[in-house]
């Protein structure tokens, strides 16, 4: 029987995962981080844009604080987020970056003097200071204030992941690849770790550990169409619903990207339209300022995605084998721009597509289409990142749902959040483990590990009537089709039904190769492929029950953020024996609102089903604002009067800015 | 106007008694802009659920596919089947790494290895606060390390590699553009002495024969042969000393 112990177990090597293995390492407590691929090709290496940190180094972005950042990501999350979440999240965000350089992630720097840019398709010259020579720099991104995304060309995610697992592994965390976690043990309380798989071999281990952290990434391979890599699969995530105990939280929260291209749907950044690109339509037309007069191209991402597939539907699209598309143009920015800043984009587009994006005029846009990209849901954590329902088991990153984004993310926000959860979860989560050192019954792990033996052992031995991948690509489609941008009642209800026949019928496929002592990736799909279903039943069935349109879940039949009824998070959870998720809801506060629900300032006006307590939270904000600021308060003070926020002081600390130091 | 495309792929499982290496073929029809990775899951879903194949990303970007493909080291996401005149494709491991079962290697061991060997993470002594403002760095300095940063520990250097093939120990192209990399990194306080101390050596950057099929066939089109010339000038002058 194997058995390894450790102080702490790391589900999943992404950003989120080694960032947080980290945190528990600087405590000197053993960490075991488990990973299904070396940890440096996870899909955090795919971030091309860049990372949300107001740092305000740049002359576009000077200014700016986390004030702004924090009011951006709350009107982004379409209300729908946990404010002291995001507050957490934007006070550390500079600090991560600023961590990331002194380990030598190369951000891209400022120069000093003019330099041309292209805003709203005109070329315009800005002058960069002599004082934030050599600083981090940052590019413009979708729905935010200021100019805050910091960024190595398009290549960020991936210096960025080599940057935190190279500190990992000087950190000595025990990381194994190729190393599934297929259940977790738990005695109705507390999780005890998990059950994992060799992917080489198929040997099953019992990693115990006094807490288990969930850092898995996001589950856009149940889509037909997604940016994701296909280890997105969301089996993370479902093997925290498979508990029983804990919860999934807002599934139905689906983001999608305004510009993969097509077919292949591999992701062009939104760097593409920060830096200046423009979309165009079947005519070569320039659209989006007829739809977004202010933000245009950059407005939020749902907002950008539903106005194009509007477009489309207008006849507008661009007639292709796989469907119509529209044109992403990053021409104008220039070929010396694109070689530097832009060169994987071009790079993807000439092997894919046969396109080189510098080339001026249409032969050289890219055919772009929305999909599937981001999963705000996930695995329902308190803002420490711990599960409500089960001691010990925490969860950071994309899998994980302490509930940052709401119903809308904004880009360069989810990289960011990936090594400060890391850091801010991993360090609560480093405190659990040092706290919590209870015996282990290992009767609880033996009989975990023989019950998961026999599990794939009666797999392999399956000879049922159906085909695995017939499922799973059937799944895909329904996805795709009828829980995908534009939602409706009717599609809804026939995905869940659909889904659940699915559900069903993967119980019952045949797995081919027996052998359980080796890579089988049969067998691998085998035990996915349900887990998929039940993940997709929670994305559909929450879609299906929120009648009102918030950030990217659209109802075309309920059109308007209802925030009268549905201030509140979707919580799905799954008892053993069942075919379908059961539904529970979390009500937000508006009374504790630092933010009160308004108008996003952009997508239409006036489409809003009005909560009377917003108003009321407004007011008490304004006067409680004003009364500060009569007496002289800074911005800290009167933050903290409107809404108090926990973070571990380290984290909590100002952040020094060129110019105005640390106010 | 599509064609028939043959895809002929090694199968072999090393860790059973019975599974001996064999070439098994696959019928495909082609479609405009068919990649490897494209071909691959097909064919795992139509014709061989079993056959063992890595792929994250699909995009170029992540370094896990890479494979023989026609004797030559590439990454299967990126390789465009239109680019093979007479369709038929060979699919086989790349050498040099740990085979797991048919195209799959194990590149990820050899890979931490190697960061442990040549300490792949910044030196320095300096305390970073990080609520403080971050230390400046030239522009161009920040741009150069970044082009030194951009490996994605694919493997196909070191498939390519005939020394890599001869000294199982050989560090490789990629090991030595990592110390390059730091030692171009300013975060970076190790002399080129210390590096001397990590590959001043055979399996360093003296075994290196110059055959430079690791710059030919690198994805990224990494300056593999410049900096590995650059650090054994710069090591030889360290021995020199």
């Amino acid at each position: 029987m194997n058995i390894q112990y450790s102080d702490a177990l790391v589900i999943g090597g992404g950003l989120a995962g080694l960032r947080a293995a980290i945190e528990v390492a600087k405590t000197d407590q053993s960490v075991t981080l488990l990973s299904i691929c070396p940890v440096k090709r996870s899909h955090s290496a795919a971030v091309q844009g860049g990372m949300q940190a107001s740092l305000g180094n740049g002359a576009k972005g000077e200014g700016d604080n986390e004030d702004l950042h924090f009011a951006d990501t709350v009107k982004g999350s379409d209300w729908g987020c946990d404010q002291e979440v995001a507050r957490m999240f934007a006070q550390t965000a500079p600090k991560a970056v600023r961590e990331l350089a002194s380990w030598g992630v190369p951000w891209t720097r400022v120069t000093k003097g003019p330099r041309t840019v292209v805003i709203n398709a005109q070329k315009t010259v800005i002058e960069e200071k002599e004082a934030a020579h050599g600083l981090i720099n940052a590019r413009d991104f979708g729905g935010t204030k200021k100019w805050r995304t910091c960024f190595i060309a398009d290549a960020t995610g991936h210096c960025m992941l080599y940057g935190v697992a190279n500190e990992a592994i000087k950190n000595e965390v025990k990381i194994i690849d190729r190393m599934e976690a297929v259940r977790i043990m738990h005695d109705g309380k507390k999780c005890l770790g998990v059950i994992a798989r060799d992917l080489t071999n198929g040997e099953l281990t019992a990693f115990v550990a006094r807490g288990t952290m969930i850092a898995t990434g996001g589950y856009g391979r149940i889509y037909k169409q997604t940016t994701n890599a296909v280890i997105c699969e969301g089996t993370g995530a479902a093997i925290a619903l498979e508990t029983g105990l804990c919860r999934l939280s807002n599934m139905e929260a689906v983001q999608f990207h305004p510009t993969p291209i097509v077919p292949s749907g591999i992701l062009l950044t939104e760097g593409c339209r920060g830096d200046g690109g423009v979309l165009r339509d079947v005519d070569g037309y320039r659209f989006m300022p007829d739809y977004e007069p202010e933000k245009k191209e950059l407005a939020s991402r749902d907002v950008v995605s539903r106005r194009m597939m509007e477009h489309i539907r207008k006849g507008k699209g661009v007639k292709s084998p796989y469907g119509d598309h529209l044109w992403l143009d990053i021409s104008i920015l220039g070929r010396a721009h694109i070689e530097k800043n832009l060169r994987d984009v071009q790079d993807i587009c000439k092997t894919f597509n046969g396109i080189d994006p510098a080339d001026e005029g249409p032969k050289g846009w890219a055919p772009v289409l929305p999909m599937q990209h981001y999963s705000m849901g996930g695995i329902r954590t308190k803002p420490t990142g711990e599960s409500q329902w089960l001691d010990g088991l925490f969860a950071c990153g994309e899998a994980a749902c302490w509930d940052m984004h709401g119903f809308n993310r904004l880009g360069g926000n989810s990289c960011a959040e990936t090594v400060v959860a890391g850091m801010i979860v991993g360090d609560y989560f480093a405190d659990y483990c040092k706290k919590n050192g209870e015996v282990i019954d290992t009767n609880i792990v033996k009989d975990f590990l023989t019950k998961e033996y026999e599990y794939l052992k009666s797999l392999a031995n399956k000879d049922g009537k159906n085909d695995v991948f017939e499922i799973k690509n059937k799944m895909k489609e329904i996805m795709w089709e009828k829980v995908a941008i534009f939602r409706t009642g009717e599609g809804l209800k026939e995905a869940v039904d659909e889904l659940e026949e699915l559900y069903k019928k993967s119980l019952d496929v045949k797995v081919h190769n027996k052998e359980l002592d080796c890579a089988n990736p049969e067998l691998e799909e085998a035990y996915r492929v349900p887990r998929m279903l039940k993940v997709a039943l929670c994305v559909a069935y929450g879609a299906l029950l929120r009648t009102e349109s918030r950030g990217a879940h659209y109802r075309e039949d309920y059109p308007k953020r209802d925030d009268l009824n549905w201030m509140k998070r979707t919580l799905t959870y799954w008892v053993e024996g069942e075919n379908m998720p059961r539904v529970e809801y979390d009500e937000l506060d508006i009374m504790k609102m630092e933010m009160p629900p308004a108008f996003r300032g952009y997508g239409a006006k006036g489409n809003i089903i009005e909560n009377p307590l917003s108003a009321k939270r407004q007011e008490e904000v304004d006067s409680i604002r004003e009364k500060m600021e009569n007496e002289g308060k800074g911005r800290y003070e009167i933050q903290e009067a409107l809404m108090p926020y926990e973070l571990q002081a380290k984290y909590k600390a100002k952040n020094q800015r060129i110019g105005v130091d640390y106010e | 106007m599509s064609r028939k495309l043959t895809i002929r792929a090694l199968k072999y499982n090393p860790l059973s008694k019975i599974s001996k290496p064999q070439f098994v073929s696959y019928e495909l029809e082609e479609t405009p802009f068919m990649t490897i990775f494209v071909c691959l899951t097909l064919i795992r879903e139509k014709f061989d659920a079993d056959l063992s194949f890595d792929f994250v990303c699909r995009a170029g970007i992540c370094g896990s596919c890479a494979m023989m493909i026609n004797g030559v080291p590439k990454l299967a996401c990126k390789t465009l089947t239109k680019d093979y005149k007479d369709g038929v494709i060979e699919l086989m491991p790349m050498p040099a790494f740990r085979h797991i079962k048919d195209l799959s290697v194990n590149t990820g061991e050899w890979f931490e290895d190697m960061c442990k060997r040549v300490e792949s993470w910044v030196h320095t002594d300096k305390e970073t606060d990080i609520s403080k403002i971050e230390e400046k760095i030239e522009p161009e300095v920040a741009d150069e390390t970044f082009e030194l940063d951009r490996c994605i520990e694919c493997g196909i250097c070191l498939a390519s590699c005939a020394t890599k093939l001869m000294r199982p120990n050989f560090i490789g192209a990629t090991g030595l553009l990592r110390t390059a990399r730091y030692l171009q990194d300013p975060h970076d306080e190790r002399s080129v002495e210390d590096f001397y101390e990590l590959v001043g050596d055979d399996d360093g950057v003296f075994g290196c024969m110059s055959l430079l099929a690791c710059e030919d066939n690198c994805p990224k089109e990494l300056p593999l042969q410049s900096k590995i010339a650059y650090m054994r000038r710069q090591l030889v002058a360290q021995r020199n000393k």
